[in-house]
């Protein structure tokens, strides 16, 4: 009986390793991206806004290191700080104070400088809609199959984000280039990150699936830059960009980290502002998202040395599935109401002295007008 | 089995210490390929070895006959440090010649400068009609090529553009050995760019291989001219080594090259000069009408590089002696007001007793609008008068300037041409995003064939130097020389861009104010009304009202 009972176990036991491993088969392609791109934009003009161009070189030089190559990321920087003349130390740019760390670094490929970053620019950008003598640096070339991480920095305010100081874009413009980019199939997954003033209200607008913004303010209040340096005389970097670089650094490409970490960068007594996130349209729950989903661009390659039988086909990942019957359910969807909350103190003081005034003006016989 | 092209490559760093204390080093990387990218009927080139793909592919689609782009950072200081030995304007400047099948020239220009733009990261799709010319004579093909037409010739500045690592990036992976072998791992970006100048230019021509033509070949060459100015800035002592320039020292030559060599101007050896290493080896040369000394350094050869297996080069020099350059040549803007103004060239030419004629093109922006019925040249205080005169108007929006004039200079003499201008209001969407900058305007380009003092050699070898063989030499008594003068920088009449906003807000202000009083004293009435009556009174009524009783007054 002992026996039988043993000689049941052995067999058992490669069963439930091929078990095993058709489970980690099909773990492999329940992910439904594979290529990353990034598009990283300054858009801030003139050697005080130093801050922008070093948030965007911060963000470009951990991307590179997780792995996604150059030819891989539009990066626009809207002014040179590194070799401007006011700068004491040619070829480099700084995010701590005491140069501690020179983001600019020795193998930089910046796609559009200068007057080339404009609001068209970036929308042709991202819908694709370039001439056709447009080098292949300065194209996203990216499929279905894509995930992209985009990421704005720069002066903003409630709805819009200005671009060199002499144009704009309105929130409403992004979210239907991010429409059209779904429309196209031009994304898999898109992560929205973006570093200014009053920034939740540029991701307010999104209707699209599929995306996840992050802003490091909320309406009504400004994103505060972090340290100055003396010695070049203008402040490093943003709060917000400052903490999520930190963030970053721990990051490498075999890291579990998921977005719910993300989400923790840079808390109020931190940043001053409260940053901010909306994940409503997007499918997967976010503590399932790796950190290098969108900011590396990790293989997935598995190597073995032996033979595997897959007895039963894979399963197709459920994602796909649920995607062609949600796409007209979700293009129709309203995106989630915002909870209703009642008037803020000021509005209420506000309209408390409005009423005031007119009723000692008028006196209170005019309630019969009224009512 | 097709035998394959024969390719070879050849780097050389050149130093020469300057009068004013600096030092200019000038990297200079060959490949010289024999193979013909524009032969009809025969299989497109497709096997690349040193020579770089990208480059390759360039010149086969656009039919491209001769390239030459530069980067320039810094303007170049004639009368402080000489001639350079490939002088380049500040900003960015390109100029082909296509090959004569090509039936859209400017087409493929324009096609031409978007590619360059993605290679060398830099804003070259900014080159339209607006800022292109075709010099007639100014720049004739430097490579072979019996080109006449100067139809085939585009000429175009950009010298606002700024050079920064990403630019010296994609330069050093066209490089066979990239930045990890050979003389290009000494380009550090935060060493190179903290320079007095920095220049770093890709030429591409056809040229012979023999004295006889027989056979052909395409030249690519890479040049990288930097000031260093440790001195002048008051950050260092007349001491340098290759560390202190460069923070690198040199431990191997490029496996690939044929020849990696640096060269080291000792002309004034032993008196003014120390240098360590010491080396036997010296090499002559007679450059840009001076015949100079070099003490060479073979890089190929493992004793070079000594016990330590690296090589820092020691320099030290206490006095300084330099040949007060022939030609030189600066520009500046006269006048005031933002309506008019007057472009002022000057040309030195500093030789005791020779006159010789110099070439100069002038291409200035639409904006600008010159009248050239005020063009004036006068040397030694007497009317000049140039023997060939070629001038294109400016259209509106569509073609810049093009002046090029043939000026004879007296010796030791200075010239002064003048041109007066007005400004040009723009359209309000063709203003910059930072207008109160102001507007570039080219250098003016000023070729000539200088008398020298010195016999130039004519002889063709293949081992000569490469920084004297960059222009062919024609004639024993005189060198080729380009001088470029400073780009202007020119106010234009700007409007306040905030004037709109201002004029709607107070426009709708005082329309709401005005508009709304004069309706309102228009259509309002007016009523007595009785004054209302105590709470008392009417708590009264009301009661009354219930009771049916007659109401109080």
């Amino acid at each position: 009986m002992r026996i039988f009972a043993f000689i049941h176990l052995l067999v058992s036991i490669p069963h439930g390793y091929s078990n095993y491993v058709e489970t980690k088969a099909g773990q492999f392609f329940s992910s439904g991206h594979t290529n990353n791109w990034a598009v990283l934009v300054c858009t801030s003009r003139f050697w005080f806004n130093y801050r922008h161009v070093a948030n965007t070189l911060s963000v470009y030089r951990s991307v590179k290191r997780l792995g996604i190559p150059d030819s891989h990321i539009v990066l626009m920087l809207a002014d040179d700080m590194a070799c401007n003349y006011r700068n004491p130390k040619p070829a480099t740019v700084f995010s701590h104070k005491n140069m501690e760390l020179n983001v600019y670094g020795d193998d930089v490929e910046v796609d559009y400088r200068g007057y080339e970053v404009t609001v068209e620019n970036f929308l042709r950008v991202l819908t694709g809609r370039l001439p056709p003598s447009t080098p292949r640096s300065k194209r996203l070339l990216s499929d279905d199959r894509s995930n992209i991480l985009i990421y704005l920095t720069g002066h903003g305010g409630n709805g819009f984000l200005k671009f060199q100081d002499s144009e704009e874009i309105s929130n409403m413009e992004l979210a239907d280039a991010f429409e059209q980019m779904w429309q196209k199939r031009r994304y898999n997954e898109l992560l929205f990150i973006i570093d200014t003033c009053q920034g939740a209200s540029m991701y307010e607008r999104f209707y699209s699936p599929n995306l996840m913004a992050l802003a490091s303010s909320q309406v009504g209040e400004d994103s505060l830059s972090h340290q100055p340096d003396l010695a070049i005389g203008v402040h490093l970097m943003d709060k917000y960009t400052f903490y999520l670089l930190e963030f970053l650094e721990e990051v490498h490409p075999a890291s579990q980290a998921n977005m719910n970490d993300l989400f923790k960068v840079c808390p109020q007594s931190q940043c001053v502002s409260t940053p901010g996130h909306r994940t409503d349209l997007f499918q997967r729950d976010p503590g399932s998202v790796l950190i290098t989903d969108f900011f590396g661009s990790v293989r997935k390659v598995e190597i073995t040395k032996d033979t595997i039988n897959l007895t039963s086909p894979v399963e197709p990942p459920i994602q796909r599935q649920v995607e062609h019957s949600f796409v007209a359910d979700i293009s129709s969807q309203k995106p989630k109401q915002k909870d209703w909350h009642p008037p803020d103190g000021f509005i209420l003081g506000l309209w408390t002295l409005i009423l005031l005034v007119f009723f000692q003006t008028y006196g209170i016989k005019h309630l019969k007008h009224i009512f | 089995c097709m035998t394959p092209a024969k390719d070879q490559f050849q780097e050389e760093l050149v130093i020469r210490p300057l009068h004013s204390g600096d030092i200019y080093a000038s990297f200079q990387f060959r490949t010289l390929w024999d193979t013909d990218f524009l032969q009809e009927g025969q299989k497109k080139v497709s096997h690349y070895r040193l020579f770089p793909k990208s480059l390759g592919q360039v010149l086969s689609k656009f039919s491209v006959q001769e390239l030459h782009i530069s980067f320039t950072q810094g303007f170049w200081r004639t009368m402080q440090w000489g001639q350079p030995f490939i002088p380049s304007p500040p900003g960015a400047e390109l100029w082909v010649w296509f090959h004569h099948t090509v039936s859209d020239v400017d087409g493929n220009w324009k096609e031409l400068t978007n590619v360059l733009s993605g290679i060398f990261c830099a804003s070259l799709n900014f080159i339209d009609m607006t800022n292109t010319v075709q010099p007639s004579a100014s720049f004739k093909p430097l490579g072979l090529g019996n080109a006449t037409d100067h139809r085939f010739l585009r000429y175009a500045t950009l010298p606002r553009e700024i050079v920064c690592t990403e630019n010296l990036t994609p330069w050093k992976k066209l490089l066979p050995c990239g930045s990890k072998a050979g003389l290009a791992v000494l380009m550090k970006s935060e060493k190179l760019f903290h320079s007095s100048f920095h220049s770093q230019a890709v030429h591409i021509r056809p040229i012979c291989q023999d004295e006889q033509c027989t056979s052909k070949a395409w030249e690519l060459r890479q040049t990288l001219n930097v000031v260093f100015d440790h001195y002048t800035s008051g950050q260092g002592k007349k001491e340098w080594s290759l560390f202190k320039m460069f923070s690198r020292t040199l431990t191997e030559a490029c496996p690939l090259a044929s020849s990696s060599k640096v060269y080291v101007d000792i002309t004034d050896n032993p008196e003014l000069f120390e240098l360590s290493p010491a080396t036997p080896l010296l090499s002559q040369a007679v450059v840009l009408g001076d015949r100079r000394t070099y003490s060479v350094y073979d890089l190929t050869r493992a004793e070079t590089f000594g016990q330590l297996r690296s090589f820092n080069l020691l320099l030290r020099w206490k006095g300084d002696n330099m040949l007060r350059p022939l030609l030189h040549a600066e520009r500046y803007v006269a006048g005031f007001g933002l309506q008019t103004g007057e472009i002022h060239t000057v040309i030195y030419n500093n030789h005791p007793y020779r006159a010789f004629p110099v070439l100069l093109m002038d291409s200035v922006p639409w904006y600008l609008q010159l009248y050239i019925h005020t063009l004036t040249v006068t040397s030694k205080s007497r009317d000049n008068k140039p023997s060939y005169i070629h001038y294109q108007p400016a259209k509106d929006r569509h073609r810049p300037h093009l002046l090029e004039m043939l000026i004879q200079l007296p010796p030791h003499s200075m010239t002064e041409v003048t041109v007066q201008f007005e400004r040009a209001l723009l359209k309000w969407t063709e203003y910059t995003p930072d207008p109160n900058h102001g507007f570039y305007v080219g250098s003016s380009v000023i070729s000539a064939l200088v008398p020298s003092m010195v016999a130039m050699s004519t002889n063709f070898t293949q081992d000569q130097p490469l920084f004297s063989s960059f222009v062919p030499v024609k004639e024993e008594s005189s060198y080729f020389v380009r001088v470029y003068t400073e780009p202007l920088l020119v106010n234009l009449p700007t409007p306040d861009f905030s004037m709109p906003y201002n004029v709607i807000c107070l426009t709708c202000t005082v329309v709401a104010v005005g508009y709304g009083s004069f309706y309102n004293l228009l259509t309002r009435t007016f009523q007595v009304d009785e004054p209302s009556p105590p709470l008392a009174k009417r708590l009264a009524n009301f009661i009354r009202r219930i009771r049916g009783v007659p109401l109080l007054a």
